[in-house]
């Protein structure tokens, strides 16, 4: 994965566990993600709890048209994929792929935790996996 | 603001017509609804009308003549044609023209409709992972709905049955073939729990309505049928809609509820007093969802009412009457006229085999689209 470079800059921070960024608005509102251009005035960068439950799910079974820049050349090799929404308790309800995790294991609730995964040849990405017990 | 009348209706059927545009195919619908009210392009006063994919609307008066009138053109997504029509509406009630077009048509590509992140004021990365498609945020508000207030997938499989049913008697419908249950059930998974048939697509068409004023209606002798109101509305606060790459943890409120609450206010009757209505379907949750927020039943009331159908033509509410989007297709700007244009019918006792027995006497619709706007209009004969 050496050669893998993020999907986006400043779209979660450069440590040993990873946490996506978000924004603190001054109302004290979280926000995902960071503002950018004016809209970034004011807004501290927030760096969101790794772990959360998930809110919502479902499966992508047609490969959509681009911009998607998913692995595969078209429609024929396509991996259909999981996408759901994750509940950060008392920060922000964030969209983002499931990884290691079959449509049948899902459950609305359940503890899921971030994890940066390889998404195509060239880049990473985020996405969330269901959380394994210690 | 004096009452405004809609004494005219036009349509071009709905599907895939490879030898029309989208604009001759709105055009088409001008002259029928022109014919319908008895009228020559020449006696309209203004028009609004738009497409989202085959260029403006004003250009029409290529095809209908160069009478000078201002034509105005109005995109704003899936509500362009709920947006025309309100425009028309205080063009007529504020007494500058007698007479008003709101016309709506499109020719969309096959396959799911794709989004340009930047267009939307989102990130490229949200786009190219994937996480930009509208028929992923049904999926994933209904999933949530169905376990939230009980739910079945059979439900779901019902709402596409009864639409295919309705398109299957439906002359400008695009889908004419009933399917059965198991079908749409078993059918290929696009997004779960939506299956294939569940699913409508982005599709051609076009529609056109005429606005007269109460004054111009009966100087006419035309048979009209009259807005009772109509609300547009975006989305307050921390609401959950298409295209957001997160949601906040307050749980906020929805476009659709504050339409439906300002347009039933407006027009001084309830969700009990609708005798027939056309709520956006662009997949089977959406009729589901929707038949809450607009007020017409509690959260889970659906199972039931779906199970003893009284959503069907000859139940307590036909919902999508003529086969809503499920069976006609979805030209975004044309969309949401054809629930009106279904609504005008319908209360004309003009619908034919699908006419709703016992005399309707209060339609109404509902359209939603990105990015959080919902706009309902009431009808009353």
């Amino acid at each position: 994965m050496t050669a893998l470079a993020p999907i986006a800059r400043g779209l979660w921070t450069d440590e040993a566990e990873p946490r996506l960024i978000g924004g603190r608005l001054a109302s004290g509102v979280i926000v995902f993600p960071m503002p950018e251009g004016d809209a970034a005035a004011g807004v501290e960068p927030w760096p969101l709890q790794r772990k959360g439950s998930l809110w919502s799910f479902t499966s992508q079974d047609f490969r959509p048209k681009p911009p998607y820049a998913g692995p595969g050349e078209g429609p024929h090799d396509f991996q259909p994929y999981l996408v759901g929404y994750v509940e950060l308790p008392g920060e922000v309800i964030v969209e983002s792929l499931i990884v290691e995790a079959a449509l049948a294991d899902l459950r609305i609730g359940m503890a899921m935790e971030l994890v940066i995964v390889r998404f195509n040849a060239q880049h990473t990405t985020f996405a969330f996996r269901p959380e394994t017990p210690a | 603001m004096s009452d405004v009348y809609i004494i005219g209706a036009g349509i071009h059927p709905f599907g895939r017509t490879d030898h029309r545009s989208g604009r001759e195919q709105g055009v088409y619908a001008v002259r029928q609804a022109l014919a319908d009210a008895g009228l020559g392009w020449d006696q309209i006063g203004c028009a609004y009308g738009g497409s989202a994919a085959s260029g403006a609307a004003d250009i029409m008066v290529n095809e209908l003549g160069l009478t000078g009138l201002p034509f105005i053109n109005v995109a704003n997504g899936c509500a362009t044609g709920g947006s025309a029509l309100a425009s028309a509406q205080y063009a007529v009630a504020s007494g500058a023209f007698d007479l008003a077009l709101a016309t709506g048509f499109d020719k969309h590509d096959r396959g799911a409709f794709n989004a340009d992140p930047r267009s939307y004021g989102l990130p490229d990365w949200y786009g190219q992972t994937g996480m930009m498609l509208t028929t992923q945020f049904f999926a994933l508000k209904i999933q949530r709905y169905m376990q939230l207030h009980g739910i079945s997938r059979v439900t779901l499989g019902r709402v596409a049955e009864k639409a295919f049913r309705n398109g299957a008697r439906t002359d400008h419908a695009w889908r004419r073939s009933e399917v059965d249950l198991e079908t749409i059930l078993a059918a290929p998974m696009i997004n779960d729990p939506l299956t294939k048939y569940m699913f409508c697509s982005p599709a051609e068409g076009g529609v056109a309505l005429i606005l007269a004023s109460g004054k111009k209606m009966r100087e006419l002798g035309a048979d009209g049928v009259r807005i009772a109101q109509i609300a547009v509305r975006t989305r307050p606060p921390d609401s959950f809609e298409v295209f957001q790459p997160a949601i906040s943890v307050t749980e906020g409120g929805k476009p659709t509820v504050l339409a439906a609450k300002a347009a039933f206010e407006g027009a001084g009757i309830g969700p009990e007093d609708v005798d027939i209505a056309q709520l956006q379907d662009t997949e089977s949750g959406a009729e589901i969802m929707h038949m809450a927020e607009n007020g017409f039943c509690r959260d889970g009331d659906q199972e039931a009412w779906l199970a003893e159908g009284r959503t069907e033509i000859g139940g307590k509410l036909p919902v999508n009457t003529d086969g809503g989007c499920l069976a006609c297709g979805e030209p975004i700007g044309a969309s949401g006229l054809r629930q009106v244009y279904e609504n005008v019918q319908q209360l004309r006792g003009r619908a034919g085999v699908r006419q709703v027995p016992g005399t309707p006497r209060i339609a109404y619709s509902h359209v939603y689209g990105a990015p959080g706007l919902a706009a309902v209009a009431i009808l009353e004969r």
